[in-house]
């Protein structure tokens, strides 16, 4: 696995949103591979590459917290909206009692994952691109930590520490668990059909603290 | 407009707070934000943000290119409206305002694009953090989603706080069927007697010169914002805040020089030894390794 990739990454808080609750978000237990995908993207990324994801290790304990914030409602309703594009001198602000709803978020405190990953080439790499060329930049930003932007986990307020994993040996927090059921998780989003976003899940176990993705049974 | 940041940044901000509540907490009555199992305290991202905002909207008063899109009394939908127009996108007679913004997609596949170039290129708030302007209603406009440059965490207290539960009392009475029965009326505050609290703060250039077109300009405004944003927040709620440190690390390059943690770790604050309670900033000790810092990257204290 010459184009595999071992990233540390680690922080305070991460919230990664069920797609079921949504409104009041609750955080996944663990790094869906989505957002480890997201975290590999924010430092470095091409359209003549695609990151896949093969291992998640949860280095600490899951432990929640939750924060109630005033967020603004992310729907406007339709009849509302369509009157004032109608010149109707509606108001919808922002700030007004109506459009302000406190939300809480179940968060999840203190993590450290190690994200095991490799990349693909795809056919819209440059002719000059080669497999070699982009794991060296790779390489060099991580050992420099250098990024396109900080990456997150989940959200932007939660950013996401990242270096490169050197260990040969991974400890996790959950070595003497064997097996830990996490139900269905997201797995990523499927955008190859711009028309036709769809999710794709999986069944999610965690065994000995390691998420293994390697041909995991994906379901739409 | 002047050109985009060229270079990475971080920045640590230290504010105080004095018998005040610098962020309350909706689910505990309006108390401040505790960490439940450090005792930390906690101010949110857009708790801050908002104070930038408002430091803004306040300093520009609504000047060209420093419009702000989250604030009072204007409809979110009012604003993408106005980046139709300006693209020549008017309501015709025929009042299906929809089918006009059919056809210019149809004719223009770019109109995304030019509709948040035009929304980032007037508005300070969206340049700067990004804003998510798709309404998702069948038919209405789509302005795209913008992810800002500046990405800031919660902000946390160096030491465990305490909450303090001050009651009040007040002589005027709300209804008139309250005050047959009694002359005063019993309040809450609550207050920290003192907190200094830590933010940290990402700015990606490339987001910069790719989406937004965040410029120096913009930036030196941010740090003045920073450094002013609880000047003009007084409030009976808050008590007195200050920003008492911005120190900004600037990367002589567009991807960085060393990763943002490295920088984080070289700012150290401490306790004075033999204070026990703090309860003014000079309790702290505020301390910079350098040599725990690249010489490439250059360190500002703004403050």
């Amino acid at each position: 696995m010459g184009m595999g990739v071992r990233v540390r990454v680690w922080g305070d808080y991460a919230l990664f949103s069920r797609p079921e609750m949504k409104v009041e978000r609750c955080s996944y237990d663990v790094m869906t591979p989505s957002a480890a995908r997201g975290i590999l993207e924010a430092i470095y990324w091409h359209p003549g590459m695609r990151w896949i994801i093969d291992k998640i290790y949860v280095k600490k304990p899951i432990q929640f917290t939750s924060v109630r914030r005033n967020e603004v409602k992310s729907k406007i309703l339709a009849s509302n909206v369509l009157q004032v594009y109608n010149g109707a001198d509606k108001s919808l602000c922002i700030s007004s009692k109506s459009d302000i709803v406190q939300r809480a978020s179940l968060l999840l405190c203190d993590v450290e994952y190690v994200i095991e990953a490799h990349f693909e080439m795809t056919e819209n790499a440059n002719a000059s691109d080669n497999a070699g060329k982009f794991k060296d930049i790779i390489m060099r930003r991580l050992r420099r930590g250098e990024c396109f932007h900080m990456p997150y986990f989940g959200c932007r307020e939660f950013p996401a520490h990242f270096c490169l994993c050197e260990e040969e040996q991974i400890q996790t927090a959950y070595e003497d668990v064997d097996e830990k059921d996490l139900g269905f998780m997201l797995y990523d989003i499927d955008y190859s059909d711009k028309e036709n976003i769809q999710p794709m899940f999986f069944r999610a176990v965690m065994k000995n603290g390691v998420l293994d993705l390697r041909d995991c049974e994906v379901v739409r | 407009m002047s050109e985009a940041i060229k270079n990475r940044y971080e920045f640590v901000i230290l504010f105080d707070v004095e018998n005040g509540n610098p962020n309350g907490d909706p689910d505990a009555g309006n108390m401040p934000r505790i960490d439940p199992e450090s005792g930390l305290g906690l101010v949110t991202d857009v708790c801050l943000k908002r104070k930038i905002r408002n430091y803004v909207e306040m300093v520009k008063e609504d000047e060209a290119g420093y419009k702000i899109y989250i604030k009072e009394d204007v409809p979110l939908n009012r604003s993408d409206r106005e980046a139709c127009e300006s693209l020549g996108i008017r309501e015709t007679e025929d009042k299906k305002v929809t089918d006009a913004l059919k056809k210019l997609k149809k004719d223009d596949p770019d109109v995304d694009v030019k509709l948040r170039d035009y929304m980032c290129r007037n508005f300070y708030d969206i340049r700067t953090f990004g804003a998510v302007m798709t309404t998702f209603v069948k038919a209405s406009l789509n302005c795209g989603q913008v992810r800002g440059p500046v990405q800031i965490g919660f902000a946390r207290s160096i030491d465990p706080i305490v909450s303090q539960e001050v009651t009040i009392t007040r002589v005027a009475i709300t209804t008139e069927k309250d005050a047959e029965n009694k002359s005063t009326e019993m309040g809450r505050k609550s207050i920290v007697p003192y907190g200094l609290y830590r933010a940290e703060g990402f700015i990606s250039a490339n987001l910069a010169r790719k989406v937004t077109g965040f410029s120096e300009e913009d930036l030196q405004l941010l740090w003045d914002a920073i450094i002013n944003m609880f000047e003009n927040d007084h409030s009976a709620a808050r008590g007195k805040m200050a920003v008492r440190e911005l120190i900004v690390f600037k990367h002589s390059k567009e991807l960085g020089d060393c990763p943002a943690y490295k920088l984080f770790d070289a700012v150290e604050v401490r306790r004075n030894e033999g204070v026990e309670y703090p309860r003014k900033y000079q309790d702290y000790t505020v301390q910079i390794h350098n040599d725990q810092i690249p010489d490439s990257v250059e360190i500002k204290r703004m403050i």
